[in-house]
């Protein structure tokens, strides 16, 4: 590992591991960066703290090479540098565990760090030193294993065994636990500090406050591309931090009660669905019900069967005729198109591509799902008149900012987009409203809006079924919770009776022990 | 790193300048072979574009060209909207005149006014069918429809080939591999005394506005349109994506089989090798430079069809060789591409470092 600063009384002296000055990233139509600056110490855990789309991530990649500034200066152990690209970035001392993990899944752990190596390597020989770093940071690997076989907690561990066989000064973590259970942000947690502790600097990347304060020693806060404040998290509360990084109060959702009968409008038995890619989940025997008038929440990391999940509800994947009832009625063989026409409103997670076409006008777009209940189409041609003033209305009623009903779904922020999305699908009437990850990169005011959008439509009788990684979010809205793991799916539990602990043992893929090691 | 870098917001007046910039590229490209060649780019422009319009056979030639470029780039273009590539348009164009023919060497002798409506209508069933075969290939074994419509051209051509040297030669010939003449009631009748122009340009110009109202206007369309721009949001939307192959495909090849049967049972007048000068390949530029647009395909039809007549009139009076037409087709098509990238792209000059300091002192 890398010798630790020397702690010598002249060391007061020492200089930043990393400086910042006046960094400034632009892109066609947007200042990723603006007059960015930064200081990292020797043995520091430094947050960047801010929502999507505050510049975050472009910060970090310019610091890894990935992008290069348009201005500004990087000062590296008091010396100014170039980074032309990452593995100058590594042959200086940084690392960079990314929020998505560059993995092959068809090779061993050893043979994957192999490959982000210079030079001539021994395999043997670097599979024992994988095995010492590895058991000396808490970080248990088998080098032998092929990666598609590793939990995701695992891959992540491959990812920074890599990092730290390259002795690292400095390691940057962008978002690393928004896969990880809470008990395994734990043992991430425990890893980092011994880090820290033997002069590794560390920045550490999210928007989830209360990580920030149990972990960093400070933050650097960031809105909009520029750096809104600093502070020293322990000294904060969450109310504050929040203040810094959105620019005012938190906002909080109300949940009512419901006033009306509990029937079930959507009820999921026995669904199965066997991937023929090896490497993508299977459903196995997913059973739920979901009642008139309650938020249904499914937590659960991506890719233990929810993109399978909503597209076996949706009507994309086809199953047995009665694995799946809406109000009663078999819906397993129907396509998407005569779900919809059931009572099933269902919005994406990807929004550009799937929940909207970029290149169409809003007004288009509010006809690709509403069509058949808005008097959109009459004898096969199309109406634009009564598609217009549908737009209208959704952009009115849900607060879109846009402008106007020609605009093209590309021009939209992800979350006055989303926004169109689910008041397209509220505005008609559904029985069951399905949503994945509701506030996926939607800025901080408008996923409260959605939330409380989501609560209130349900309290009108609606079944709202969520699927999110956001175990906070779920909490946040959700009357019952269950856990899609490995492709089963747990029992859904009232809110008040469980907690994030006990869903984050069952998001770990084991009702009872924690993901072993 | 990247040369290009895409547009933030590509403009719409540029999207629609596209192809007359890509016609005077085109004209400034052919300008410099002319040269090149030893004529005066000048006189053989005049020969290629005005001289075939100072008469009225060469208004009529334009027309009878550009109806059966015009009419196929029309279904062509609708599946180009869904990302569906026929590119075989040249042979649904043969099997539709293959059917037509068939009705008019059967009903040989016989007199009527249905023989030529029933010819229509086969050509238009063949052309459908050569299309249906890419569909149903690709919806059952997701074979690639840009592959399979081409390799089919080749097995309609063999099949011409066959016909018109084997069961369908004329008994009376010289044994040129062709068909008897059609009779009377198996042709359009022509429109104007001494020219080829006929009825059969009625289709062309009633399929224009059906296909503009099914473009602009139809449910269908739209679904077609989304299933091009984002697959993934019309299976979200439940359309359906074999209806859509199905759809563009026989509908582009019933509209070159129509075109098959007017070439046949119009200028031709008989089943031969030579029926088609390449109007299935040349409608795909059509189809490109016109935008999809059915009116701009109209536009860009009849530029099209004025290549074909300026290429031959370039023979004769100029001695160029007929690759000249070819020549200029590909031109045009290149250009286009091109040009389309620096709609939506833009070049990115490789960063100055003088340029960076002094902007830093600056600020």
């Amino acid at each position: 590992m890398n010798e630790p600063a020397p702690e010598t009384p002249a060391a007061r002296t020492v200089p930043p591991r990393l400086a910042l000055w006046n960094v400034t990233k632009r892109y066609p139509g947007v200042i990723a960066n603006d007059d960015v600056c930064l200081d990292v110490m020797p043995g520091e855990i430094h947050a960047v703290l801010g929502e999507n789309g505050a510049g975050k991530s472009t910060l970090m990649k310019i610091i890894y090479g990935a992008v290069h500034a348009d201005k500004g200066h990087l000062i590296w152990n008091g010396r100014e540098v170039h980074i032309a690209n990452p593995a100058a970035a590594r042959h200086l001392g940084i690392g960079m565990v990314f929020q998505h993990f560059q993995l092959f899944e068809t090779l061993t752990v050893v043979e994957n760090i192999a490959l982000a190596l210079e030079g001539k390597f021994d395999l043997k020989a670097l599979a024992l030193r994988v095995t010492e770093v590895s058991a000396k940071y808490g970080l248990p690997l088998d080098p032998h294993r092929l990666v598609h076989s590793l939990s995701v907690g695992e891959r992540q561990r491959v990812e920074i065994v890599r990092c730290l066989l390259q002795n690292p000064q400095l390691l940057i973590l962008d978002e690393p636990t928004s896969v990880l259970t809470p008990q395994a942000v734990r043992r991430l947690f425990g890893t980092l500090r011994q880090l820290a502790s033997e002069g590794v600097s560390i920045l550490y990347i999210s928007h989830k406050l209360h990580e920030i304060q149990e972990l960093c020693d400070r933050a650097t806060v960031m809105r909009g591309g520029r750096v809104t404040g600093e502070a020293i998290p322990a000294q904060e509360t969450s109310a504050s931090l929040a203040r810094m990084m959105i620019g005012r109060d938190l906002p909080v959702c109300v949940s009512p009660p419901f006033a009306g009968e509990q029937t079930p409008v959507m009820e999921v038995a026995g669904l199965c669905y066997t991937n023929e890619d090896p490497c993508c989940a299977s459903l196995f025997d997913v059973s739920l019900t979901l009642n008139a008038g309650e938020v249904l929440g499914i937590a659960g990391i991506s890719g233990n069967g929810q993109a399978e999940l909503l597209a076996a509800l949706s009507g994309e994947i086809l199953s047995a005729a009665d694995a799946i009832r809406i109000e009663g009625k078999p819906v397993g063989r129907l396509d998407a198109g005569h779900r919809r026409d059931a009572g099933l409103a269902f919005v994406p997670e990807e929004r550009l591509g799937r929940g909207a076409v970029p290149a169409m006008s809003l007004t288009r777009n509010a006809m690709l799902t509403a069509h058949r209940q808005a008097g959109m189409c009459r004898h096969g041609l199309l109406r634009f008149d009564a598609a217009r003033s549908f737009a209208e209305r959704c952009i009115a009623r849900f607060d879109v900012r846009c402008g106007g009903t020609e605009t093209l779904a590309r021009s939209l922020s992800g979350g006055n987009l989303q926004k169109f999305i689910v008041g397209r699908e509220v505005m008609q009437n559904p029985k069951v409203m399905i949503v994945a990850q509701p506030t996926w990169g939607v800025d901080v005011g408008a996923s409260a809006a959605l939330r409380q959008t989501l609560i209130n439509i349900s309290r009108t009788g609606v079944g709202v079924l969520v699927i999110s990684e956001e175990l906070e979010e779920l909490f946040e809205i959700c009357d019952r919770i269950a856990v899609l793991a490995g492709g089963r799916l747990s029992e859904a539990v009232p809110k008040d009776q469980t907690d994030a602990e006990r869903i984050g043992l069952l998001m770990a893929g084991n009702g009872l022990v924690a993901e072993t090691l | 790193m990247h040369l290009l870098e895409p547009r933030a917001n590509p403009s719409h007046l540029m999207r629609w300048s596209g192809p007359p910039i890509a016609i005077l590229l085109t004209l400034l490209a052919a300008a410099a072979l002319f040269a090149a060649l030893g004529k005066p780019p000048l006189q053989a422009f005049y020969v290629f574009f005005i001289e075939p319009l100072e008469t009225s056979n060469g208004w009529s030639e334009l027309a009878l060209k550009a109806s059966p470029l015009v009419l196929i780039a029309q279904g062509l273009a609708l599946g180009f909207r869904a990302r569906i590539y026929n590119i075989g348009a040249e042979g649904q164009l043969l099997m539709g005149a293959v059917f037509a023919s068939g009705v008019a060497i059967y009903t040989e002798g016989m007199e009527g006014v249905w023989i030529l409506p029933l010819m229509v209508l086969a050509g238009a069933l063949g052309g459908a069918l050569w299309g249906a075969v890419p569909a149903w290939l690709k919806t059952h074994f997701n074979a690639e429809e840009t592959l399979t419509t081409l390799m089919l051209t080749y097995v309609a051509t063999y099949l011409l080939s066959y016909l018109v040297s084997g069961p369908w030669r004329d008994p009376g010939g010289t044994n040129f591999p062709q068909s008897i003449l059609f009779g009377e009631s198996a042709m359009f009748i022509p429109l104007f005394e001494g020219l080829r122009l006929n009825s059969s340009i009625f289709i062309t110009l009633l399929a224009v506005p059906v296909f503009w109202l099914f473009v602009a206007r139809s449910f269908r369309a739209y679904q077609l349109t989304v299933g091009g721009l984002a697959p993934a949001a019309a299976r979200y939307a439940g359309f359906s994506g074999r209806a859509a192959i199905w759809m563009s495909l026989v509908i582009s090849g019933l509209t070159a089989g129509l075109a098959g049967a007017m070439e046949a049972a119009g200028p031709v007048g008989q089943l031969t090798l030579s029926l088609s000068p390449g109007y299935g390949y040349a409608a795909i530029i059509v189809a490109w430079v016109g935008r999809l647009h059915p009116v701009g395909i109209l536009l860009s039809g009849l530029l099209m069809a004025l290549i074909y007549i300026g290429g031959e009139a370039a023979q004769v009076s100029m001695q160029l060789p007929s690759a000249i037409s070819w020549l200029f087709q590909g031109m045009l098509l290149f250009f286009l591409l091109g040009v389309d990238v620096f709609v939506d792209y833009r070049f990115r000059r490789r960063r100055d470092k003088r340029l960076m300091v002094r902007e830093e002192a600056g600020a």
